[in-house]
C-alpha cells in the first residue's frame, strides 16, 4: 500500500462514479435559521435567516466563487456543505448521490471526499501537535498505519512548499500565518478529498502572502485535479479564482453566472453595487455607480420580498410583495447560465457600470 | 443598566432557593432524627412526640421545608434546640461581631494586596516585583490558623503586648478594646492579600501590555492619567475577587475566632455543631450564604457600572 | 484504505525523514526539567513524602506512646530532637507520621473531585444544551456557600473522621473542578480545529481522545495541583476544629489544636505542626506554577 497521492489528473479517478457531465455537487433549497434568544424568560423572539433557500451547484473541475458582504450567509453555506451544522431543510447531491441519504452517501463518507480550509490559521491548528501530526491526523484516524501517515504528512508537506525537514515537527506558533495556512490546505488534502471549500482561505494573509497561497491553490488544483467552493468577500480574488460566481446577500443568491459574464455585465443592482466598491487602479473602469451606502439590513429582520429592496434605487411596490426568483436576465443576451434575481427590467439594464 | 440589575437579581432567586434546599437537605441525609441526638436514650416515646411536635419534626419533609423557609424569609429561625432561645438573636449578635472582623481584616487586607499588586506591576521584574510576589505566595499557601497563633506567639506569649483572648469587656475603655481587635485583623487580612496582590499584578500587567496605555502616553498624558486608566480597566475583576474574598472572609472566620476565642458567628456554628443544635446550624449557614449570594450580585451590578462590555 | 492511498509520489521524499514528532507532554518534560523552582520544590515534597511513608526508617519512637514525666520537652532535647508533645511523645515522630493522614486528608478529595468533577465539567463543556444547563446551575447553588463554610457544616453534619472530612471537601472541590473544565472544554470545542477535526470525519469519540483532552487535560491537572495546597490548608483546619481526624491519631491540624493548649509552656514547639502545613501547601502552589508555564506552549520558544 502506498501513502502517497494519486498524480495523473489524466487518469479516471475509480470515485468518479456519475461521469464527467454529473454536477460534483447539486446544492437545493438549503436552509438554515437561527432562533433568537433573549428578554427576561429566554425565549425565541426570532429568527436570523443566514441561509434560505440557496441552491446551485458545482461541476467537475470549476471553481465556484461565493461573494458577499459579512453576514450575507457565505460562511453558514460552507458548515452547512461540511455538515458541521444541520440544516433546516434542503438536499445536497454530491456526485449524484444523496448526502446523509439512506440510498445515497453517508455524512461520513462525504467528509472524505469535501474537506475545508477554513480562515483562521492559527485556531485551526491544534497548538499541541506539530504540523505532521495535524496533517497526518485525518488519515490515521481512518485507518492509515502511523508510518504511512507520517510519510504522507511530509509529502503534503512539500507538496504546498513547506520543507519537511523543517517544518514537520514545528508547532503552530512557530509558524507564520501563510505557512500556517499553507499547512492548513495539506491538511484538507490529507484525505484526497475531491472538493475543496475555501472558506475565507486567505482573507487574513498579506497581500503578498496572498499570491502565493493562491499560486498554490491554483497549481495543486491542476495537479490533483480538485474542484473548488472558494468564498470571499474580496472581488479581486474572486475574479483571478472562479470559474462562476454566485453573489449572496442576506441568506439568499441574488446573482450567479460565469465570471466573465458577471463582472463583465453584473445585472443585479446589488452586484453593482458591490463591483462599484470595489477599488480599482483602473481610470477606464472607475464606475459612477453609487457605492453602497448603509450597512445591511438586520438579518434577523429581513425586508419581504426582495430583500434588497431597502437600499436598491429602483425599488417598486411589487419587489415588496414578491420574492423575485432566479431567472434569466430580461435582455437575455447571456447563453442561459447567467441567472438573476430581479423583477424590475430597468434595474437589471441601467447605466452599464464602467465608463469607456 | 436596570434592565441588567433586575436580570441578575431574578438570576439569584432559583439559586437562593437552591442553597435553602441544601443547606435544609445537609441536615436530613444525616442519619437519626435531630431529636433522638438531643434526648437521653431512655426517654419515654411519649416526650419524643412531644419534642417532635413542638420543634415540627413531625410532619413530612416537604412541609418541615417549606414551613422552614416560609419562616426563614421573615426572620424566624425558631428557637434553639440547646437553650430554647431564639436563633435570630443568637445569630444577630454573633454576625454583628463577625462583621466588624472581617470589614476591617477586608479593608486591611484589600488595600495591601493592591498596594503590593500594583508595586510589583509598575516595578516589573525588579527587585520590588520579586519580594512582593514572594510574599504572594507566600500569603496564598498561608494556613491562617496557624498565622493566627503565631502571631499569638509572638504578641502575647513572649512580649505581651496585645490581648490574645475574646473581646474584652464592655467596662472597658475604647482604647483597651480595640486593642483585642488587631492581631484578629491582622490575621484575616492575610487571607485576601495574597490572591488580590496576584490579581492586580497581572491584570495591570496586562493592560499595561495593551496599546491604549502606550496611545496615552504618547498623546504626552501624565502619569496620574495613565494609573487612573488602568485603575479603571483592571477594577472589574479584581472587584469580583474581592467580593468572592470578602465571602471567605465571614466563612474562614470561623478557625480564626476559635484561636481569639471570638463570639461570631464561626464560633457560634461550632457550638452549633458540637451541641448538635440545629437550628442554629441552619440558620447561620443560610445567613451567610445569603449574604455572599447578595454581595456577589452587588459585585456584579458594580462591575456592570464600570464595564459596560459585561452589560449583555 | 487503498481508497485514499493511490498512484506513485510525485514529490521525492527528503532523504531523512522526520521521525514522528516527540509527543506534547514528552517536551513538557523537558521544559520542567530547566525550571529550577519547580524542581526544588518537587525535592522537598518528594523529601516530605520519604519522611511521612518511611517514618519507620527516620525515627525509632512509637507515635502513640510517650513518656508523661518527658512531656512539652523543648526544641533541641537531646533524643528528641524537635522536643515532645503534651503527653511526652516525640515530636518528629508525630511530625513524620502525622504527614500520612495530612496527605491523605488533603489528596484524596483532589482526587475524587478531579474524576467526578472533571468528568461532569467536560460532559457539560462537550454537550452543552439542557445537560450542560443542569450540571453547570446545580454547581452555582454550591458556588454560594464560602467553601470553608459548606465544608465545616457537612463535616460537622456527618460527624468527625477521616473518611467525613474527605467527603466534605470532595463536595467543597467538585463545582470549581466542574466549572475549570467545562470553560476550558468549551473553549476548545468551539475553536477552529476542532471543526476542522469534525469535518475530516472523525467520530466524537476521537476527537474527545486526541483533541478536546489533550487541550483539557493540562489545565486541570494544574488547577488540581493548586487545589492540593488549599486542600492541605482546609482539611488540617477540619481536624484543628475537631472535626477531621480524631485523637489520639497523629495529623498535623489536630496536633496544631492541642498543641495550641501548650503555648505559655513551649511556645516554639506548638507552631511546628503549622509549619509543615504552610511549607507543604506552598510547595504544591509552587509546583502547580510550574507546570502551568512549563504547559503553555505559547510562552516557549
Amino acid at each position: 500500500m502506498s501513502a502517497s497521492l494519486k498524480q495523473d489528473p489524466h487518469s479516471p479517478d475509480p470515485r468518479d462514479r456519475g461521469g464527467p457531465a454529473q454536477p460534483l455537487l447539486i446544492v437545493d433549497n438549503l436552509r438554515k435559521h437561527f432562533p433568537v434568544r433573549g428578554g427576561l424568560l429566554n425565549r425565541q423572539v426570532a429568527t436570523v435567516q443566514a441561509v434560505d433557500d440557496v441552491s446551485f451547484s458545482v461541476r467537475k473541475g470549476e471553481t465556484l466563487g461565493i461573494v458577499g458582504e459579512s453576514g450575507c450567509g457565505k460562511s453558514t453555506t460552507a458548515r452547512l456543505l461540511m455538515r458541521l451544522m444541520e440544516p433546516d431543510a434542503g438536499s445536497v447531491i454530491f456526485d449524484g448521490d444523496p448526502v446523509g441519504d439512506r440510498r445515497g452517501i453517508s455524512v461520513s463518507d462525504m467528509r472524505r471526499q469535501m474537506q475545508m480550509v477554513f480562515q483562521d490559521s492559527y485556531t485551526s491548528l491544534n497548538p499541541r501537535m506539530t504540523m505532521a501530526e495535524s496533517i497526518a491526523y485525518a488519515p490515521r484516524m481512518h485507518g492509515l498505519g502511523r508510518r504511512e501517515a507520517y510519510d504522507r504528512a511530509e509529502d503534503l508537506l512539500s507538496r504546498v512548499g513547506l520543507n519537511p525537514r523543517q517544518y514537520a515537527r514545528r508547532y503552530p506558533h512557530e509558524l507564520s500565518g501563510g505557512q500556517r495556512q499553507r499547512v492548513n490546505i495539506a491538511r484538507a488534502l490529507a484525505l484526497e478529498p475531491r472538493l475543496v471549500i475555501l472558506d475565507e482561505a486567505v482573507a487574513a494573509l498579506d497581500k503578498s502572502v496572498e499570491a502565493q497561497v493562491l499560486n498554490l491553490l491554483t497549481d495543486l488544483k491542476q495537479s490533483l485535479n480538485l474542484t473548488y467552493l472558494f468564498i470571499s468577500h474580496d472581488l479581486n480574488v474572486v475574479e483571478y479564482m472562479s470559474d462562476r460566481v454566485m453573489v449572496m446577500y442576506l441568506g439568499r443568491v441574488v446573482e450567479a453566472g460565469p465570471v466573465e459574464s458577471i463582472y463583465r455585465r453584473p445585472r443585479h443592482p446589488y452586484t453593482r453595487a458591490l463591483f462599484a466598491s470595489k477599488p480599482t487602479l483602473d481610470p477606464d473602469r472607475r464606475t459612477t455607480e453609487m457605492p453602497l451606502t448603509g450597512d445591511p439590513p438586520n438579518p434577523i429582520n429581513p425586508p419581504s420580498g426582495c430583500r434588497f429592496r431597502t437600499r436598491c434605487a429602483f425599488a417598486q411596490p411589487r419587489c415588496a410583495e414578491t420574492l423575485p426568483p432566479l431567472a434569466a436576465p430580461f435582455d437575455g443576451d447571456t447563453d442561459g447560465t447567467h441567472v438573476v434575481a430581479c423583477h424590475i427590467p430597468e434595474a437589471q439594464s441601467a447605466m452599464a457600470v464602467h465608463h469607456g | 443598566m436596570l434592565l441588567f440589575a433586575i436580570r441578575r437579581l431574578i438570576q439569584a432567586i432559583p439559586i437562593l432557593l437552591g442553597v435553602s434546599l441544601v443547606v435544609f437537605g445537609l441536615v436530613h441525609i444525616v442519619p437519626g432524627n435531630p431529636i433522638d441526638m438531643l434526648l437521653p436514650p431512655e426517654a419515654s416515646p411519649e416526650i419524643i412526640a412531644q419534642m417532635k411536635a413542638a420543634f415540627g419534626f413531625d410532619k413530612p419533609l416537604y412541609m418541615q421545608y417549606l414551613l422552614w423557609l416560609l419562616r426563614a424569609v421573615q426572620g424566624d429561625f425558631g428557637l434553639s434546640v440547646f437553650n430554647a432561645t431564639p436563633v435570630w438573636g443568637q445569630l444577630s449578635a454573633a454576625l454583628q461581631n463577625t462583621f466588624v472582623l472581617a470589614i476591617l481584616g477586608a479593608a486591611l487586607g484589600f488595600s495591601m494586596g493592591i498596594l503590593c499588586g500594583m508595586v510589583s506591576a509598575l516595578y516589573h521584574g525588579r527587585w520590588p516585583d520579586k519580594v512582593f510576589s514572594a510574599i504572594a505566595t507566600v500569603g496564598v499557601s498561608l494556613p491562617h490558623y496557624w498565622c493566627a497563633i503565631v502571631l499569638v506567639l509572638f504578641c502575647a506569649v513572649l512580649h505581651d503586648w496585645m490581648p490574645a483572648q475574646g473581646m474584652g469587656d464592655d467596662s472597658l475603655p475604647l482604647y483597651d478594646r480595640l486593642q483585642y481587635l488587631v492581631l484578629p485583623v491582622i490575621t484575616l487580612s492575610l487571607i485576601p492579600m495574597g490572591v488580590i496582590g496576584r490579581l492586580v499584578r497581572a491584570t495591570v500587567l496586562d493592560i499595561v501590555g495593551q496599546d491604549f496605555v502606550g496611545a496615552l502616553s504618547a498623546k504626552g498624558l501624565t502619569r496620574w492619567p495613565v494609573i487612573r486608566h488602568i485603575a479603571r480597566n483592571a477594577a472589574p475583576p479584581v472587584l469580583a475577587l474581592m467580593g468572592l474574598q470578602f465571602g471567605y472572609l465571614l466563612g474562614g472566620s470561623i478557625l480564626v475566632e476559635t484561636v481569639f476565642n471570638w463570639p461570631g458567628s464561626g464560633n457560634l456554628l461550632n457550638l452549633a455543631i458540637f451541641r448538635r443544635d440545629i437550628p442554629v446550624l441552619q440558620a447561620t449557614i443560610l445567613v451567610l450564604a445569603t449574604f455572599f449570594v447578595m454581595l456577589n450580585l452587588l459585585v456584579d451590578i458594580a462591575q456592570a457600572a464600570i464595564d459596560p462590555r459585561i452589560r449583555r | 484504505m487503498s481508497d485514499i492511498a493511490m498512484g506513485t509520489p510525485l514529490v521525492s521524499r527528503p532523504d531523512a525523514p522526520a521521525a514522528p514528532a516527540p509527543g506534547y507532554w514528552k517536551s513538557v518534560g523537558q521544559r520542567l526539567l530547566t525550571d529550577k523552582t519547580t524542581i526544588a520544590v518537587t525535592l522537598v515534597l518528594l523529601g516530605i513524602l520519604f519522611i511521612t511513608l518511611g517514618a519507620p526508617l527516620v525515627t525509632h519512637y512509637d507515635p502513640y506512646h510517650g513518656s508523661v514525666l518527658g512531656r512539652l520537652k523543648p526544641i533541641g532535647t537531646p533524643g528528641h530532637w524537635l522536643g515532645t508533645d503534651e503527653t511526652g511523645r516525640d515530636l518528629w515522630t508525630r511530625l513524620c507520621y502525622g504527614g500520612r493522614l495530612s496527605l491523605l486528608a488533603a489528596i484524596m478529595p483532589v482526587t475524587i473531585s478531579l474524576i467526578v468533577g472533571g468528568f461532569l465539567g467536560i460532559l457539560a463543556g462537550y454537550a452543552g444544551g439542557i445537560v450542560g444547563t443542569l450540571i453547570m446551575r446545580t454547581m452555582d447553588v454550591f458556588y454560594a456557600f464560602p467553601s470553608i463554610l459548606l465544608a465545616i457544616a457537612i463535616c460537622g453534619l456527618l460527624g468527625n473522621g477521616l473518611s467525613n472530612s474527605i467527603i466534605a471537601l470532595a463536595v467543597v472541590f467538585i463545582p470549581p473542578m466542574v466549572r475549570v473544565s467545562e470553560t476550558v472544554t468549551t473553549q476548545s470545542r468551539n475553536l477552529d480545529f476542532v471543526e476542522a477535526a469534525r469535518a475530516s470525519g472523525t467520530t466524537t469519540p476521537q476527537i474527545i481522545r486526541y483533541h478536546v483532552l489533550a487541550n483539557v487535560l493540562g489545565p486541570i491537572l494544574v488547577y488540581a495541583t493548586s487545589l492540593i495546597s488549599v486542600s492541605i490548608i482546609l482539611s488540617a483546619g477540619l481536624s484543628f476544629l475537631g472535626l477531621g481526624v480524631t485523637p489520639p491519631q497523629a495529623e498535623w491540624g489536630l496536633m496544631l489544636n492541642s498543641l495550641r493548649q501548650a503555648i505559655y509552656v513551649q511556645p516554639y514547639v506548638a507552631a511546628l505542626p503549622g509549619l509543615m502545613i504552610f511549607a507543604t501547601s506552598m510547595c504544591f502552589n509552587l509546583m502547580s506554577d510550574g507546570f502551568r508555564s512549563a504547559m503553555d506552549v505559547r510562552l516557549n520558544k
